[in-house]
């Protein structure tokens, strides 16, 4: 092997001897995962399972991506570095990973998976706007707070640690400080604000992604095919977006029932006929290239001519498309939750949070800290949909090719 | 028309002085045009030529003191009429622009706005610069109309941008452009994207207009024998430096730099016509094809041979089903009546029902080499892709198949492997097109005016390419150009369309020699020729045949 390595002096060999190390590092992170996984599997052989999968996953994704992060020379060392602090806080919390694996693995990933992604556009990143940059940190200290909320919140999301409603900065029962205060049922705000960011970012992102698999999927699929198929799913599309969002979702829920699962297919569905609109356009003016055209004339399969030549230039408008959707889906989750069909308590939720203490803002006068309560949950919701924005903002800036 | 405050012919207009311009590239200014030197007096007309990125159109805009977004002017003075340019006002410049300089684009079906009539965006201009009340306006265009012989000049301002042809369009910008009476014209290609039969129109017009208001005109385009009628000197520009500049008929009769000699030589390059192989059935035939787009009939009995080891070569303008031709072929577009025999058997007529053999056989190179590659591909899976679909190489045979593909297609493998097909010129995108079409090791090849958006030294490196791989791997070629000198130089056969139809047809040496039919004769004699004098004379000879009662007409007019 070594003697192919010493004669390859292209391209091709610098990207190959760091493959060989991120596929061992892969394959090492992959059994300590499942590792530790299994140890939870007899409990609840479903978190195992999923916990598996996820990190296989992972995985995957790293080894897609490492020859091209290495297409800018000297961004392995970051690469192994993020790969090293990655393995070292698996072993750190190892205990923590048997007591409660999937969320721990899912916090380390998540948190990874943003790095790596920024990482990934560093040189871009490097030169976005103020704004951007803000944009960017709120967002990752979201992921943080999202992916390691089983290990940063002082307490749980649902049980009574002490009185209701009480100051920021009161004794709990076990002698711990509330920093934020409880809430009426004496559950602790500040656990429930870092839950919350789990329960309701992570449900809109799980909704967000189903939301373009199907809708740009069918989408590409309607531009590609046209005809009847086209026909048929635009016209469906078409009805369904002619009927009021919510007014759609709360006659559905007060049908099928509420839940966290049903809630992310429901809204899923009714949101993927924008994502369908959009890509549909997007591939519409792809699909007329000459070099769609030349891929027909050699005979390839449609799958082919989706996968290969359409959606590699459908991904930038998509991928601004999802920041904007995410915040759709954020909001129309709380919004949800604020009408009592969202998350179902004790889970916490922002929209749920600020529904249940909306009646301590008139308290305000006499105690600020505790009139404030109801505004924390709703802040957390703002300040990361404007995030998300400034985000989506620059990527649009940067797409359109529109200079300052 | 004269205006006594405009100076005298010969007066220096416009003087620019060590013209620098930078660009921006990766967060870096780069320097495009390295300190040129430009002089025009009035009533002159200035060409720049060069290929493209030789820096002609930057060197233009900047004679408005102007620079694109992504560039600016780093150095030099820019002097027009007393006035320094770069230190004027915004408010200064404002007055100048479309006042006294107007500026003609090269695509004007991309510069008019669709939702605004021909007239009043005329209109426009002057009634802003206070120039003429719009009633007065409306009627000067009318006359500037009638001057660039335009059709109906009376209505014809009424109409919206899409409802005239690409040659009317480019005149009325013309028109557009004298509204206020400018002492200065700037012409960006005004010509290239239309058919040389509408050419004619559109530079006889301008020439005219020039002369009749006493206009200075900067006159950008790649094309010497345009510029050779159009131009009192010439400036070759070549990587943002002059290569030579001097009185139109001196530069043409002696060159002095190497460089300019070659542009001159450009359209010289023939290749003798080989005869049909005589005891050898045709490889393609095309059977009396009638083909219609919905329910509007395009072709009507087109027939013609394509033989082994020939090129075949389809003449005719814009609209006149050359490419509708090719679609049927391909199967893209099945016929409503007819057949296309391959090999003496008739091929499915819907490409899906072809069989993937057909499908080799049969390659095409398209026109547009940007919108022909897809822009997130790498140049290795670009041409492996066929090579693994029809012919199922793998792994290192692949890799070395494509390299191979590539130093055929005089392409250094090593540096171009794996790159991005944006990060290529447009004549290198175009050798990937020609690489990806071998790589299917096909019999027929069609070519859709391969060349037709190079520049002419770069478009005839693709020929001699194209040639060569002719002989090399015993190709057919379909060759489908409204450019007479392409098919001068590389056809063995010519068939010349005309709204739908094949209007004459057979070997070249034939076809060049007269008698033509009258369609023929039109496209044949619109090419333009190095010779300063070729647009007079030609103008003079129509009006005269004019007069004879015989009046050639192009599908545009």
């Amino acid at each position: 092997m070594s003697s192919v390595d010493t004669s390859d002096t292209g391209p091709e060999s610098l990207i190959r001897a760091p493959t060989r190390i991120i596929q061992a590092a892969c394959a090492v992170s992959l059994v300590f995962l499942i590792a530790a996984f299994s140890t939870d599997l007899s409990e609840n052989p479903g978190n195992a399972l999923i916990g598996a999968l996820l990190s296989a996953a992972f995985c995957a994704v790293l080894y897609k991506a490492w020859p091209r992060l290495l297409s800018d020379p000297g961004r392995d060392g970051v690469m192994a570095a993020g790969i090293g602090i990655y393995v070292a806080a698996g072993l750190i919390y190892w205990p923590l990973f048997s007591a409660n694996p999937w969320s721990s693995f899912a916090g380390l990933a998540g948190s990874l998976i943003f790095l790596l992604a920024v990482l990934a556009g560093w040189k871009e990143v490097r030169k976005a706007p103020p704004t951007a940059l803000f944009g960017i940190a709120v967002i990752f200290l979201y992921v943080l707070a999202s992916c390691l909320a089983p290990i940063l919140a002082p307490y749980s999301q649902s049980a009574p640690m002490g009185g209701s409603n009480l100051l920021w900065g009161s004794e709990l029962k076990d002698g711990g400080i509330a920093y934020l205060g409880t809430d009426q049922l004496g559950r602790d705000i500040l656990s429930r604000l870092l839950y919350g960011a789990r329960n309701t970012v992570g449900i809109a992102f799980v909704t967000t992604a189903l939301t373009f698999v199907l809708g740009s999927l069918l989408g590409l699929l309607a531009a590609s095919m046209q005809g009847w198929i086209d026909q048929t799913l635009s016209r469906v599309v078409d009805v369904l977006m002619a009927i009021p969002q919510l007014i759609f979702a709360l006659v559905i829920f007060t049908v099928i029932g509420s839940g966290a699962v049903k809630m992310i297919i429901v809204i899923a569905l009714l949101d993927s006929t924008r994502v369908f609109r959009l890509s549909r356009s997007v591939a519409m003016s792809i699909v007329v290239m000459d070099y769609v055209e030349a891929a027909k004339l050699r005979g390839e399969r449609l799958w082919y001519i989706i996968y290969k030549e359409v959606l590699p230039n459908a991904t930038a408008p998509l991928a601004a498309e999802f920041g904007l959707r995410f915040c759709f889906v954020f909001l129309f989750i709380s919004a949800l939750s604020f009408l009592g069909i969202g998350l179902q308590p004790p889970t916490a939720d922002w929209g749920a949070m600020v529904r249940e203490s909306a009646n301590l803002i008139n308290f305000f006068l006499y105690a600020p800290a505790m009139g404030v309560t109801p505004l924390l949950p709703a802040f957390a919701i703002a300040l990361l949909t404007v995030a998300v924005n400034f985000v989506v903002d620059w990527f649009l800036h940067k797409m359109s090719g529109l200079k300052e | 028309m004269s205006d006594t405050k405009r100076g005298q012919k010969g007066d220096i207009l416009l003087e620019m002085k060590g013209l620098k311009i930078e660009g921006r590239a990766d967060e870096q200014w780069i320097e495009i045009v390295h300190g040129v030197d430009v002089t025009l007096r009035r009533g002159e007309v200035l060409g720049l030529i060069g290929e493209s990125g030789a820096g002609k159109s930057t060197i233009g805009l900047a004679a408005m003191g102007y620079a694109r977004d992504g560039c600016r002017i780093s150095g030099g003075e820019i002097w027009f009429d007393g006035t320094e340019l770069r230190s004027a006002s915004d408010e200064h410049l404002r007055k100048l622009r479309g006042h006294r300089i107007a500026y003609v684009a090269q695509s004007a079906a991309a510069s008019f706005n669709p939702a605004h009539r021909l007239i009043d965006q005329y209109c426009e201009s002057p009634v802003q610069h206070g120039v003429m009340s719009r009633d007065k306006a409306e009627k000067d265009a009318k006359d500037l109309f009638r001057r660039l012989r335009l059709p109906n000049p009376e209505t014809i301002g009424e109409r919206y941008p899409h409802q005239v042809s690409g040659g009317q369009l480019q005149r009325a910008m013309t028109a557009m452009a004298m509204s206020c009476r400018p002492d200065l014209i700037i012409f960006d290609e005004p010509t290239t994207a239309l058919d040389v039969t509408t050419q004619i129109e559109v530079l006889a017009a301008i020439r005219d207009i020039v002369d009749q208001f006493n206009t200075a005109a900067i006159y950008i385009t790649h094309d010497l024998a345009v510029v050779a009628q159009m131009a009192d000197t010439i400036k070759v520009l070549r990587y943002g430096n002059t290569v030579e500049e001097g009185d139109t008929r001196r530069m043409l009769a002696k060159p002095e730099e190497k460089y300019t000699s070659d542009l001159l030589a450009v359209r010289t390059y023939k290749r003798d016509q080989r005869d049909r192989p005589e005891n050898e059935g045709p490889l393609m035939q095309i059977r009396g094809v009638d083909a219609s787009y919905g329910t509007v009939p395009v072709l009507y009995d087109v027939s013609f041979d394509v033989y082994k080891k020939r090129t075949v070569a389809v003449v005719g303008e814009s609209g006149s089903g050359k490419s509708t031709t090719a679609r049927v072929i391909t199967g893209l577009l099945p016929p409503k009546a007819g057949e296309v025999y391959y090999r003496g058997e008739v091929l499915p007529a819907d490409y899906r029902q072809r069989n993937k053999d057909q499908l080799r056989r049969l390659q095409m190179i398209y026109q547009m080499p940007d919108t022909a590659l897809n822009p997130k591909s790498r140049i290795r899976d670009v041409i492996g892709r066929p090579a693994y679909f029809y012919l199922g190489l793998t792994g290192r045979k692949l890799e070395e198949r494509v390299r191979e593909l590539l130093r055929l297609v005089e392409l250094e493998p090593d540096q171009y492997i794996n790159r991005l097909t944006t990060e290529l010129s447009g004549g290198q995108k175009q050798r990937i097109c020609i690489a990806r079409a071998l790589a299917a090791e096909p019999e027929l090849i069609i070519c859709d005016e391969v060349t037709s958006a190079l520049d002419q030294l770069v478009a005839e490196e693709i020929l001699k390419l194209l040639q060569r791989m002719q002989d090399e791997f015993d190709l057919s070629y379909m060759f489908i150009t409204h450019d007479l000198a392409t098919v001068r130089a590389i056809s063995d056969e010519v068939v010349v369309m005309q709204n739908g139809r094949v209007v004459e047809q057979g070997p070249k040496e034939e076809m060049f020699t007269p008698p033509h039919h009258d369609y023929t004769d039109l496209l044949l004699s619109s090419v333009p020729e190095m010779d300063p004098d070729w647009l007079d004379r030609l103008l003079a000879e129509r009006a005269e045949m004019a007069r004879q009662g015989r009046v050639l007409k192009a599908a545009d007019n």
